[in-house]
């Protein structure tokens, strides 16, 4: 059973956030004898805490903190996996906590010194840690048992969690805590080498199965404290509206009511409802009337966007990459290809809508959260109310999705919901809960893009040239996450680094900058440029008479990752083995998050109209630690990226978002899913991401397959806005 | 005051008579194992059994079911079908983020105790009103398929 479950949140001892400013530090990852339970107090009386990340209780219970959020994505499981392996554990005896929020323990080194999920990284940045916290952890178990029992260490194995000696001797973990506390805290241990893994590369089952199968895994939806109020919000109908008045009589006589309050935090404004119960809260808010200020509020359509974004792609960007000169190239080619595509503003619509529980005390706050920007949070939290970073202390909980969402460089959520408590002035903790229509509405989308490309050819079909000019927002200018420079890297990731060699290459960038709050979006740049760079060169081939497969391997002989992962893909998919009439392949491949993910789609014509039947994907993610949690997330990403494919767009109307809910922003369910399988590339490599990869290649796969059907090419997402519909 | 019959028990709420079910399960009696997720019985994360029938628990107003008999995800193992499924759900590793996976278990507890063999068709119509947004429906049909063979063996 997880302790999450059971809420054992723990209390840290927290120290300077980012003391040092802004310096990348990727040093420091495993904190040593210092640095013990007493810097990070995740200690418990009578356990053994050989450092940040493993305790050992004396019933021989190890419990591995968590830096990182469970969302979904098995951060939990993998995590717990690596320190399994280097101690030998019992997979029984191993629990997961969520770890406190201290940027120096717990940062997340692809971020610098930063704490925060995101980006596929929480395997890959904790691996080395982890290893050595195991690996730290079992040597000082088996140096107290090799006292104790007076024999050499290197004669004692561990084996399902039990120490044993060949004279017979033999101890459980519990056993050994009080002696291994005693000892020094060896800086010098060498963790396993992959060949003696006996569990990372199999399947484990999830930690949280169980109490995500009887209900009682506790989101921030469920968190609960004595004397807690709800809190039910009203937000501006357009982004960047603010309140000019409100009359709140008729929502104080609504029974539960206890107050209602203005907010204004860096993301929006709003008035809110503060009340015993949800419910009584939402009838307040309902209750509510409010003068809105729209003078600076956003008021364009995303048609009228649209037009300006296409009109855009017709003039030179900014530079992404230049390879050669692809003008020349372009006049010297037999033939030349364009193509413009258009993506949405998609909405992450997470299960759980945002929520948080804040409880504001003497010059400090306390904060209950599924946490996936710790540092962030903790920053803005403390800015608004007037404290130090370190006094907010912030309690991991499940989250129910995020896919972005709750990493906010802004904190929106977060810092609206310590805002509320502020303006109550009370201590009472204050829990906020956004209705479907408030997360939907509130922005912070994946922005809308409008991509073009042009591609030339010699005479015998070989790609000379490529052209590609992507225009849309870009989600991390002005915030901590800004690139340096013109070009947002977020923006033409997977297309300024297109794999496929050719001599002439360049990819240009119009940022534009409506006042539509936009964020990462579970794959971010490559939810629209895998689509972009894949789908074209399927026309290309197509229009050229080539085997999409065939010309995909020919320009990728120096990617050795990428071949490996488009033959596998192949081969398990039958791609060279004859169709039957009525069978439709569509192939695509897109790295992303440092994994490479070939995936085919398999269409079958009915008279209904094309049935997706099944997806065949290939992923090479280094070394799989827990090969069950990575077809997981594969068939989890398909069925994202599906989604949106198929019918996600969140549209805008003089401003005004036009979705609310899941009757006009629909979502994929069971009848649309297709069959998926899922095969790992043996790698020796580190391990790479899994949460995202699997996202943005449906999408061209299923495309690629649907422009076979009548040779017209989908160009524009989702498909139910060009009425195509599966069967 | 209304009076319940929730999980076996009767149970007294003071909860406003138009009050969803769902807000008086979570926020008057404490349970949270039914879920917000639409509140318009768009996605069946609050989906509980009101004298048996998988409902939506988040549009249902508190006085109309005052004499039914309701099971919630907190009872739901207590039957040989519930157990049967959330056992599955275990095997199949089903949950993700697991916030829908209580709504999931109702509606798919629903199906195997009125069709002990459901075929796919059977489980889209009586899945397809429960959203799961990690897409974990590939497991989820999995699990119903095992949940049938443990409970028809």
């Amino acid at each position: 059973m997880s302790a999450v479950e059971q809420d054992a949140v723990i209390q840290a001892t927290r120290r300077d956030v980012l003391k040092g400013g802004a310096v990348l530090t990727v040093a420091m990852w495993l904190p040593t004898g210092a640095v013990r339970a007493n810097e990070a107090d995740v200690s418990k009386a009578g356990t053994f805490v050989p450092n940040a990340f493993v305790r050992i209780d004396q019933d021989s219970t190890v419990t591995v903190l968590s830096k990182h959020v469970e969302m979904g994505q098995g951060s939990y499981t993998g995590l717990a996996t690596i320190v399994a392996e280097e101690l030998d554990a019992d997979w029984n005896q191993i629990r997961v906590e969520g770890a406190p929020a201290d940027a120096k323990l717990y940062n997340n080194f692809a971020f610098g010194p930063f704490q925060g999920t995101g980006g596929s990284t929480a395997i890959a940045n904790s691996y080395d840690q982890l290893k050595q916290a195991g690996a730290t952890a079992r040597a000082m178990l088996v140096t107290a048992a090799a006292n104790r029992w007076g024999v050499p260490a290197n004669e004692i194995t561990i084996a399902s969690g039990v120490l044993q000696h060949k004279s017979g001797k033999s101890a459980r973990f519990g056993e050994l805590v009080a002696d291994a506390s005693k000892l020094p805290v060896p800086t010098d241990v060498k963790p396993k080498d992959p060949s003696a893994y006996n569990r990372i590369g199999k399947s484990a089952p999830r930690v949280d199965s169980r109490a995500k199968s009887t209900g009682k895994a506790i989101f921030t939806q469920d968190f609960k404290l004595p004397g807690m109020l709800t809190a039910v919000v009203a937000h501006p109908p357009r982004f960047g509206g603010k309140v000019k008045s409100f009359d709140a009589s008729k929502a104080k006589q609504i029974k539960g009511v206890k107050a209602v309050v203005a907010f204004e935090t860096p993301a929006r404004a709003g008035v809110a409802v503060v009340a015993t119960d949800f419910w009584s809260a939402k009838k307040g808010r309902d209750a509510l009337s409010i003068e809105w200020d729209e003078s600076n509020a956003f008021k364009q359509s995303s048609d009228e966007m649209l037009k300006e974004y296409r009109e855009l792609t017709r003039q030179p960007g900014d530079i992404a990459k230049q390879e050669g000169d692809v003008e020349q190239a372009f006049a010297s080619a037999a033939r030349t290809f364009e193509a413009t595509y258009e993506f949405p503003y998609l909405a992450h619509a997470a299960m759980e809508p945002m929520n948080c529980v804040v409880q504001i005390g003497q010059s400090s706050c306390e904060i209950w959260n599924g946490e996936q920007f710790q540092t962030a949070d903790q920053m803005a939290v403390a800015k608004l109310l007037g404290i130090s970073p370190k006094d907010v202390k912030i309690n991991q909980l499940y989250a129910g999705g995020s896919f972005g969402r709750r990493a906010n460089p802004l904190s929106d959520y977060v810092v609206e919901t310590a805002a509320i408590a502020k303006a109550m002035g009370t201590t009472d903790p204050v829990k906020l809960v956004w209705t479907r229509e408030d997360d939907m509405r509130a922005g912070f989308y994946r922005p809308m893009y409008v991509h073009w490309l042009k591609a030339g050819v010699d005479a015998q079909g070989k790609i000379i040239a490529w052209q590609h000019r992507i225009v849309g927002q870009s989600i991390t200018r002005g915030t901590l996450f800004a690139s340096q420079g013109k070009i947002d890297a977020t923006s033409v990731e997977g297309a300024q680094n297109l794999p496929y060699q050719i001599p002439n290459l360049q990819v240009e960038l119009h940022t534009t900058e409506p006042k539509v709050p936009v964020l990462w979006w579970r794959s971010v740049g490559s939810t629209h440029t895998a689509f972009a760079t894949e789908c074209f060169l399927d026309d290309i081939a197509r229009e050229t008479r080539q085997d999409p497969y065939q010309l995909r391997r020919a320009l990728l002989a120096k990617h050795p990752r990428h071949l490996a992962v488009l033959d596998l893909v192949a081969e398990k998919s039958g791609w060279k083995k004859k169709r039957a009439a009525d069978e439709i392949y569509g192939l695509a491949l897109h790295e992303s998050f440092n994994s490479v993910v070939g995936q085919v789609a398999k269409l079958k014509k009915t008279p209904n109209g094309p049935k997706l039947v099944s997806v065949v994907c290939a992923v090479d993610c280094g070394i799989a630690v827990n090969p069950n949690i990575v077809a997981m997330q594969m068939e989890s990403g398909i069925g994202y990226g599906l989604s949106a494919a198929l019918m996600g767009a969140v549209t805008l109307k003089e401003g005004r978002v036009e979705q609310g809910n899941f009757d006009d922003y629909p979502v994929l369910r069971i009848n649309e899913m297709p069959a998926v399988e899922t095969h790992i590339v043996p790698s020796k490599n580190k391990p790479t991401g899994v949460g995202e990869p699997g996202t943005p290649v449906i999408a061209p796969a299923l495309a690629n397959a649907l422009a076979q059907i009548d040779g017209k090419p989908v160009r524009v997402l989702p498909l139910s806005a060009q009425g195509v519909k599966l069967a | 005051m209304i009076t319940l019959d929730i999980n076996g028990q009767k149970l007294q709420t003071d909860a406003e008579p138009d009050t969803p079910l769902l807000w008086v399960l979570r926020d008057h009696l404490g349970m949270t194992g039914s879920k917000f997720g639409c509140g318009k019985a768009l996605c069946g994360a609050c989906t509980v059994h009101i004298d048996g029938n998988a409902t939506r628990s988040c549009v249902l107003p508190v006085a109309a079911v005052a004499s039914s008999k309701i099971t919630t995800i907190e009872a739901v193992g207590q039957s040989k079908v519930g157990k049967a499924v959330q056992d599955a759900w275990i095997a199949e590793d089903v949950p993700q983020c697991g916030y829908c996976q209580s709504g999931q278990i109702m509606s798919a507890t629903a199906l195997l105790a009125t069709n002990s063999k459901p075929t796919d068709a059977d489980i889209d119509a009586a899945m397809a009103g429960n959203v799961c947004r990690c897409a974990t429906y590939v497991r989820i049909r999995a699990a119903i398929k095992r949940a049938a063979g443990t409970l028809t063996t």
